[in-house]
């Protein structure tokens, strides 16, 4: 049995099946990561003792018959969540040998169901970036071309997962850093709703807009990931409590009937012509299962970037604050207190000062009103476009990005260049919806597209089972790249 | 809207207690007025009467019971610090002797 070859939802049966070990398929997957992630670099850590231990403690469960979704399933966690005793720097110089004394919630979950962890991959600074550029460390390859940026933040755990390093992977999503490099990388990534996973233990970006998210080869490995991260926590004041749903019964594949919802603002100049046939294709592969396709308009989309660009750096620069060098992570001593603190925060990088600097300015006295007032304001119109198109449709479908990867190096300098890679995808962050990345096909250049599914508030089962429906259409060969281009 | 000057952003690092070098300053300033210029397309939009949305899923007031719990044994939430002393982080000190 090839091991790396198989997906989540094929791993679990042959493990509950006795034809595989969970310790083997933890093998195989530190293997392939010594093979492949040389090249990839999509690892900051590889906890490979750790993951052999719990991988040994899930094949005893699996043999004393116990049946937990993600018993003995090796994963890869993004390193801005938080995992006991091991490294934990959210790409970030100043968490440079920080090791969390506590699971977060999302890892405890994990944990509990069984799944192994092989370790904590890259992503931007802190998860600010599209690209991974702007990690501390190192920059993430896209495993279908090696030139190419993964799409970010979460680049690590989109390439792991399309280059067989992982069976799966935990993301977060403050701006689209789960559907964007999702996108990329050509595999499947859900952002679930605001509160629907708790937050405890995850390293704040922007508090109004993070949200922990997953990666897959496939709708169903996504669905089981996220189907065991989910669920009330008290520690998170603004975890939902809210009944947690069977996801994995809802993939039907049925959606006859179902009203989809496509808006004239993310089909607009600067999108890729590849992009916009591939998306266009995709909606009428719905149609023709059965769904209704609406025009539907999200008037204010236009507007989202600049919100964006203004609350996530404003709540960025609060949650920074913390940085200090008192408590944790490295502390560079100067002449006085004040001293040493500003020369503890010359370690962070570039883009992450430069959205502090951003944010700050945006929440200082005589521009508060101008900057930030106006920008939650406008929030308001973003999150009423959602309200009135949910009330007409039950999907809003359209692309995730408007290009395939691009390559490294060529948007590093440009960050409003770089912020349009999210122009499709934070929106939803503003709003109160979820939203996923499904593969759509190819461009000329063999690069993956990614359609995206936008549902209403805790509506992910709904936009899972349309995922689920149109992915049953495509041809599976092609989904992930070969491994001879590797 | 006035321009943000050197100045400005010599002002805002302070706040933000970031230290920064000429070469970053400069660039900075460059860079936030080409955000701040792009964010200005938000002043054609009437907003009058329409309410701030601070939070995506709005949600008030969720307090725990007042109850003592078990937190975090001294030694792991003093596992990474820079330096301790007698069970506390210890820092330069900040008042004159």
């Amino acid at each position: 049995m090839n091991l790396t070859e198989l997906n989540l939802t094929e791993l679990r049966t042959a493990l509950r099946q006795g034809k595989t070990s969970s310790v083997a398929a933890t093998q195989a997957m530190l293997d392939r990561i010594v093979e492949q992630d040389n090249e990839i670099k999509s690892y900051l850590t590889v906890t490979d003792e750790m993951a052999l231990e719990q991988a040994a403690e899930a094949d005893k469960r699996i043999a004393n018959g116990e049946e937990s979704p993600l018993l003995g399933v090796p994963i890869a966690v993004k390193d801005i969540i938080a995992a006991k005793g091991a490294p934990t720097t959210a790409g970030s110089k100043i968490l440079e040998g920080f090791i969390p004394p506590y699971d977060a919630f999302v890892v405890e979950r994990l944990k509990e169901a069984g799944a192994v962890i092989l370790g904590k991959t890259n992503t931007d600074e802190f998860a600010m970036g599209s690209s991974t550029e702007n990690s501390g460390y190192f920059t993430t390859h896209n495993p279908w071309d090696l030139t190419r940026v993964p799409g970010g933040s979460s680049g690590g755990s989109a390439a792991a997962v399309a280059a067989k390093m992982a069976y799966a992977a935990l993301g977060t999503d403050t701006g689209g850093s789960v559907r964007q490099p999702a996108s990329f990388c050509g595999v499947v990534g859900l952002r679930p709703t605001y509160g629907r996973i708790s937050r405890w233990g995850v390293v704040a970006f922007a508090s109004s807009l993070d949200q922990v998210g997953m990666f897959g080869r496939t709708v169903a490995d996504t669905t089981a990931l996220f189907q065991a991260a989910t669920g009330y926590d008290r520690r998170d004041s603004t975890s939902l409590d809210v009944p947690v749903e069977d996801f994995e019964v809802a993939l039907t594949g049925d959606i006859k009937g179902l009203r989809v919802g496509v808006p004239a603002e993310y089909f607009i100049e600067g999108i890729e012509a590849e992009v916009e046939t591939a998306v266009r294709a995709a909606i009428a592969q719905l149609e023709k299962l059965g769904a209704e396709i609406r025009p539907i308009s999200l008037p204010h989309t236009r507007y989202a970037l600049p919100v964006y660009y203004l609350i996530a750096p404003a709540e960025a620069s609060a949650n920074l604050a913390r940085y200090d060098g008192v408590r944790y992570g490295p502390r560079v001593e100067g002449a006085d207190m004040i001293a040493s603190v500003k020369q503890t925060r010359a370690l962070f990088g570039p883009e992450v000062k430069r959205r502090i600097m951003l944010g700050t300015y945006a929440l200082s006295a005589g521009y508060y009103d101008a900057y930030y007032g106006r920008a939650l304001k406008v929030r308001t119109l973003i999150k009423n476009d959602f309200k009135a198109a949910f009330q007409q449709v039950d999907v809003i479908a359209c692309p995730t990005c408007p290009t395939t990867a691009f390559k490294i190096g060529e948007r590093a300098d440009d960050p409003l260049n770089m912020y349009l890679a999210d122009i499709f995808t934070l929106s939803l962050n503003l709003s109160a919806g979820c939203g996923l990345s499904v593969p759509c096909g190819f461009d000329s250049k063999g690069l993956p597209i990614g359609l995206q599914l936008i549902g209403d508030t805790l509506q992910e089962a709904t936009i899972l089972n349309t995922a689920y429906a149109y992915e049953q259409t495509i041809e599976r060969r092609k989904q992930l790249p070969d491994n001879g281009k590797l | 809207m006035s321009r943000l000057t050197l100045k400005d952003v010599e002002k805002i690092a302070h706040l933000a207690r970031l230290q920064l070098t000429e070469a970053e300053k400069r660039q900075y300033l460059e860079q936030l007025t080409a955000v701040l210029d792009y964010a200005a397309v938000l002043n054609e939009l009437d907003l009058e009467g329409v309410p701030p949305s601070p939070h995506a899923v709005a949600q008030q007031n969720i307090l725990r019971d007042d109850a003592v719990e078990p937190s975090l044994p001294i030694e792991d939430t003093l596992h990474n610090a820079p330096k301790q002393a007698d069970n506390q982080f210890l820092i330069q000190s900040v008042l004159d002797e």
